[in-house]
């Protein structure tokens, strides 16, 4: 069966059809990865076993002529920060070389309760700190659309794999950016949901208050199938919300036309790419075609979301980083005579140099003296960013953007250089400050055939809207 | 506020790590560059803004409600055997970096 381009519904509706089974999805999938995934390097480990098991109950319930679930016999992947039972999760770091978890993500659980057959995990930056996947521990992921180029990240894993259909659609974490950029690079879409939309349990933390899980998909129907499957409260995770989860395929089809979407000049300054400027502007364009009234808004502390972002997020991983000891679970440094070498020299062997750059700026940050002067100031430069975008959204329905200033750069030409790879995220932060929905659609592509994002903006858990505006540019483009 | 050699030492205690030589001098030259960015937020006045630790300090919680009222959806009434099952010892233990089959084991705390 030819797999390129394949997308949930007509994966799914193949097997129900029994013009092929989930069994020879699975394989034809596997024999693809076996043949295209060495020079993109998406997958981690492969979950043969589990996944040829799942599939073989999806092909007994087709066979009886069951009614299907929702994700029956689709092949997805899993970003390696999420836990999968029995399968080696190690967050793309040596820490975690050799861990196999005893339990599941609740996400996977839920996409498997769907009918999803999990092929493997998939590679990503470190902990998911990075925005290039070259902070992997394991190796680089290579872009699908030009293989001297970055795939974006922390998720590059996932979004590549999706790109390169290696799996119909796959899951990533997002906590400054992590979805929305990798899938802008690779062309592919990926959600950012609002923050407690999807439960957080399984998920191994980076910065608490700014993690998210969220889908990547082909399309944007694919991203709202995957939302309604792992959305909705979970008792696991306390700060998974108590909103009932809409049937956001559904919503997709109700018309934009009369919809106010925002444009914030602050999005379209300086270090902006004219390529991509001239795709997002000519997309903003095709919406207002379709009848959405055009609305300038103004996100005014924009350019402090870096510096807020980076002070917030490393202290919080200082602090969920400090479990990794090599005492429990994890690697542990060979001839070590006292604990506290135990301690410290399991984590100056075990974590990379941006994971341990990011635990020394949070444990400054956080240190005696300089608690008032950087982490509290950045909480509330937060609290400015969020009230920027509550202001802005009195006004309209949705804020468009683009995801990145740039397309895909080369491998290895930012990574001497932590402040402009930071800067790369410059787009995506603040939706994690503020905890509202953000999606990255393909609009086009430079002159060198590197994919361009676009991303729309929402309400808090106003996911219906930014998916029904991705879809309604979808069909139009 | 210039981060020194001396401040790298003292934060890589704290964070239970060593660092090399050359880590320590390249975390002295890149955290100089990143906070020398992060001044920026000193520009903004921000004496009467409340912080924000949590998105929920924002959204889905009625604003009316009071101190821990606000947060009752996060919290439930315990739940004896907790809401999963404990794992067992060996399930426990099973990515032990060392342990003997009862307890995880490391080396000798107190110098004698």
């Amino acid at each position: 069966m030819n797999i390129t381009g394949l997308t949930i519904d007509s994966a799914r509706s193949a097997i129900a059809e029994r013009k092929t089974s989930a069994t020879a999805l699975a394989e034809a999938f596997y024999a693809k990865i076996e043949s295209d995934d060495s020079k993109i390097g998406a997958y981690l480990v492969l979950s043969k076993e589990r996944a040829l098991a799942k599939a073989a109950e999806v092909d007994r319930a087709a066979e009886k002529g069951e009614k299907l679930p929702p994700l029956a016999g689709v092949p997805v992947g899993i970003k390696d920060v999420l836990v999968t039972k029995g399968v080696r999760t190690t967050a793309g770091s040596k820490i975690l070389g050799n861990y196999v978890p005893p339990y599941d993500c609740t996400a996977v659980a839920r996409l498997e309760s769907a009918g999803a057959v999990v092929l493997g995990k998939l590679n990503c930056d470190e902990f998911a700190m990075g925005s290039s996947n070259e902070n992997s521990a394991w190796k680089p992921v290579h872009n699908p659309r030009d293989l001297s180029r970055v795939p974006g990240g922390s998720s590059g894993g996932s979004a590549a794999a999706v790109a390169a259909d290696l799996a119909v659609t796959t899951l990533g974490s997002d906590t400054g950016g992590s979805i929305r950029q990798p899938a802008s690079f690779c062309g592919v879409v990926g959600l950012k949901p609002t923050y407690g939309r999807v439960s957080r349990y399984g998920l191994i933390a980076f910065a608490s208050s700014l993690d998210h899980i969220g889908p990547f998909g082909k399309t944007v129907k694919d991203a709202a199938i995957m939302l309604r499957t792992i959305a909705g409260r979970d008792p696991m995770d306390s700060t998974s919300a108590e909103v009932p989860v809409p049937d956001y395929v559904a919503e997709l089809e109700k018309p934009v036309k009369g919809m106010k979407i925002g444009v914030a000049k602050e999005y379209f300054g300086d270090g902006l790419d004219s390529e991509v400027r001239a795709a997002v502007e000519a997309a903003i364009q095709t919406l207002a075609g379709l009848g959405c009234e055009i609305v300038e808004v103004s996100l005014p502390h924009t350019k402090y979301a870096i510096p807020a972002y980076y002070l917030v997020a490393t202290a919080e991983a200082s602090s969920n980083l400090a479990r990794f000891d090599g005492v429990r679970y994890g690697f542990r440094a060979k001839s070590v005579r006292s604990l506290s070498e135990v301690y410290r020299r399991s984590r100056d062997e075990g974590f990379g140099a941006e994971v341990k750059r990011r635990i020394m700026l949070g444990t400054y940050a956080l240190s005696a003296g300089y608690y008032d002067a950087y982490y509290l100031k950045a909480q509330r430069v937060r609290t400015l960013l969020t009230r920027d975008f509550e202001d802005s959204f009195l006004k309209v329905d949705a804020i468009v953007a683009p995801t990145s200033p740039t397309a895909a750069f080369k491998l290895g030409e930012k990574v001497d250089d932590p402040l402009a790879m930071y800067l790369a995220d410059i787009y995506t932060v603040t939706a994690n400050l503020a905890g509202i929905p953000g999606i990255s659609i393909p609009v086009g592509t430079t002159k060198e055939k590197l994919p361009i994002g676009m991303q729309i903006f929402g309400k808090h858990f106003a996911e219906s809207t930014i998916l029904r505006v991705g879809h309604a540019y979808e069909k139009a483009a | 506020m210039k981060v020194t050699e001396k401040d790298v030492a003292y934060v890589a205690d704290l964070a239970n790590l060593e660092l090399s030589g050359d880590e320590r001098a390249r975390m002295v030259r890149d955290l100089n560059s990143i906070l020398g960015h992060v001044d920026s937020l000193n520009e903004l006045e921000t004496k009467d803004v409340p912080p924000m630790a949590q998105v929920s300090d924002r959204h889905g919680v009625d604003e009316s409600k009071k101190g821990s009222e606000r947060f009752a959806y996060a919290s439930r009434d315990d739940v004896k055997e907790g809401l999963r099952k404990s794992f067992s010892t060996d399930v426990a233990l099973a990515n032990a970096p060392d342990a003997d089959g009862t307890f995880f084991k490391v080396p000798k705390v107190i110098e004698r």
